[in-house]
């Protein structure tokens, strides 16, 4: 039998919301190009960032997230040619109303990442679950989870 | 002589009934409960039931959408300077049939609910009632001081706030949240024929009144207003367990303020702030 581990070692949990034309692609070139990353990551895959409701973040830290990434294509490359302007649009009022509810900004990141971008998507990830590492679980969202049940 | 406002919009509203301008008037009136409330008069003879003081708190903007109330025919409706704005986005929009509508705006002095003038009021900057067809002037001219300038300053009490302090203020006003969605039914812009809380395939939202449904139905109900929330605080008002919902909406409105210099039903036929977009929107947090 062996001994249960006396302290559990935190790892983050990080939900990424992805377009399918960018950064998805980019995700898979990172991974065969064999660029190693953080496994803390679930990527779910949707259309395109246009599509990609502010519920569907606020459902994320209702699951458990510690924090979330949103990304799609850069500027100019929507695969449904504006896509991405009308996400940007309701971003930037969505993460003011993130701040007026006092839920932590820092844990939601946004970015644009190519099909070309594997080497971005890997630094990006990296970086981002390594920040969620420090700043530990956002136990502030998980009790309010627990006061629901 | 003067006559009272009062008087003027019974006038007014008689004129039309019986000049067949419009088959029906929603406006401000004594109802059962001995209340202000809204009545809907459909005959000129009725129209001396039409009221007008400081209590006429509600946004009669909002009965404009109802099924019920369309098939009364063509409506005029009984508004303040705020729920005008109302209408200019409704328009915007297109929810509304403006030809076939008239707007009669009554030029306000500021909304006292139960004796104490409404936060709206203090930085009101619409006393004479905008996009009307016929305004109804206050002979004794609007005296509330207002500051406009000011109307982001409620915000401050929160925003001096830490994240966490935020964060426990709105869990402590959300836990009263009893999920009537009486914010939802008194928005003048809250007209989907089914709202998504409603759905249940798939359940995006806790049916029940948990905190964590709470916070995802308020969060929800104040960002499908960004950019069209006119102000009216019909929401706060209408809310029984006495959040102020006024905050969130008026956070969002400032967003858009400083963000994209855009103020929701300023402008009749400006465009959507949400569902347009500009290549040159300006952003500093996409990495």
């Amino acid at each position: 039998m062996s001994a249960e581990p006396t302290a559990t070692i935190f790892e983050p949990k990080v939900i990424a919301f992805v377009c399918n034309w960018c950064t998805y692609l980019g995700a898979d070139l990172a991974g065969t190009s064999r660029l190693e990353y953080p496994s803390n990551l679930r990527i779910i895959r949707l259309p395109c960032t246009g599509r990609i409701d502010f519920n569907l973040i606020v459902k994320a830290f209702e699951n458990g997230a510690d924090s979330v990434l949103v990304s799609g294509c850069h500027p100019g490359d929507c695969h449904y040619t504006s896509g991405n302007f009308h996400a940007r649009r309701r971003w930037i009022l969505f993460r003011e109303l993130l701040n007026t509810l006092g839920i932590d900004t820092e844990r939601v990141h946004f970015s644009w990442i190519s099909a070309a971008e594997g080497a971005k998507f890997q630094k990006f990830i990296t970086e981002i679950v390594e920040k969620t590492r420090n700043m530990g679980p956002y136990s502030a969202m998980k009790e309010i989870v627990a006061l629901s049940d | 002589m003067t006559m009272s406002q009062q008087t003027q919009l019974q006038q007014k509203a008689k004129e039309l009934l019986t000049d067949k301008k419009t088959d029906l008037v929603i406006g401000y009136g004594i109802i059962e409960t001995g209340h202000v409330g809204t009545i809907f008069i459909t005959k000129p003879e009725q129209s001396d039931r039409l009221l007008w003081n400081e209590e006429c708190v509600d946004n009669l903007v909002v009965y404009l959408k109802r099924k019920e109330v369309k098939k009364l025919g063509r409506p005029a409706v009984v508004v303040k300077g705020c729920d005008a704005r109302a209408i200019a986005v409704l328009e915007t929009e297109h929810q509304l049939d403006r030809e076939n509508l008239v707007v009669i705006g009554m030029e306000c002095n500021g909304i006292r609910a139960r004796n104490l003038l409404q936060e709206k009021c203090k930085t009101c900057d619409v006393q004479q009632p905008p996009h009307c067809d016929f305004v109804i002037e206050n002979p004794e001219k609007p005296v509330t001081q207002s500051d406009p300038a000011n109307r982001y300053a409620r915000l401050e009490k929160i925003m001096a706030m830490n994240t966490v302090q935020r964060l426990d203020y709105w869990k402590n006003e959300f836990s009263r949240c009893i999920k009537c969605y009486a914010c939802r039914q008194n928005c003048p812009m809250c007209y989907c024929d089914v709202c998504v809380v409603d759905k249940n395939r798939p359940i995006r939202i806790d049916t029940s009144a948990t905190l964590k449904g709470n916070f995802a139905w308020n969060i929800l109900r104040a960002f499908h207003l960004a950019g069209r929330c006119i102000g009216c605080s019909a929401c706060s008002a209408a809310c029984p367990a006495g959040i102020d919902l006024d905050l969130l909406n008026l956070s969002l409105a400032k967003a858009a303020e400083e963000h994209f210099n855009y103020r929701a039903g300023t402008e009749r036929n400006s465009e959507p702030l949400i569902g347009t977009f500009s290549p040159e929107d300006q952003e500093s947090f996409i990495r």
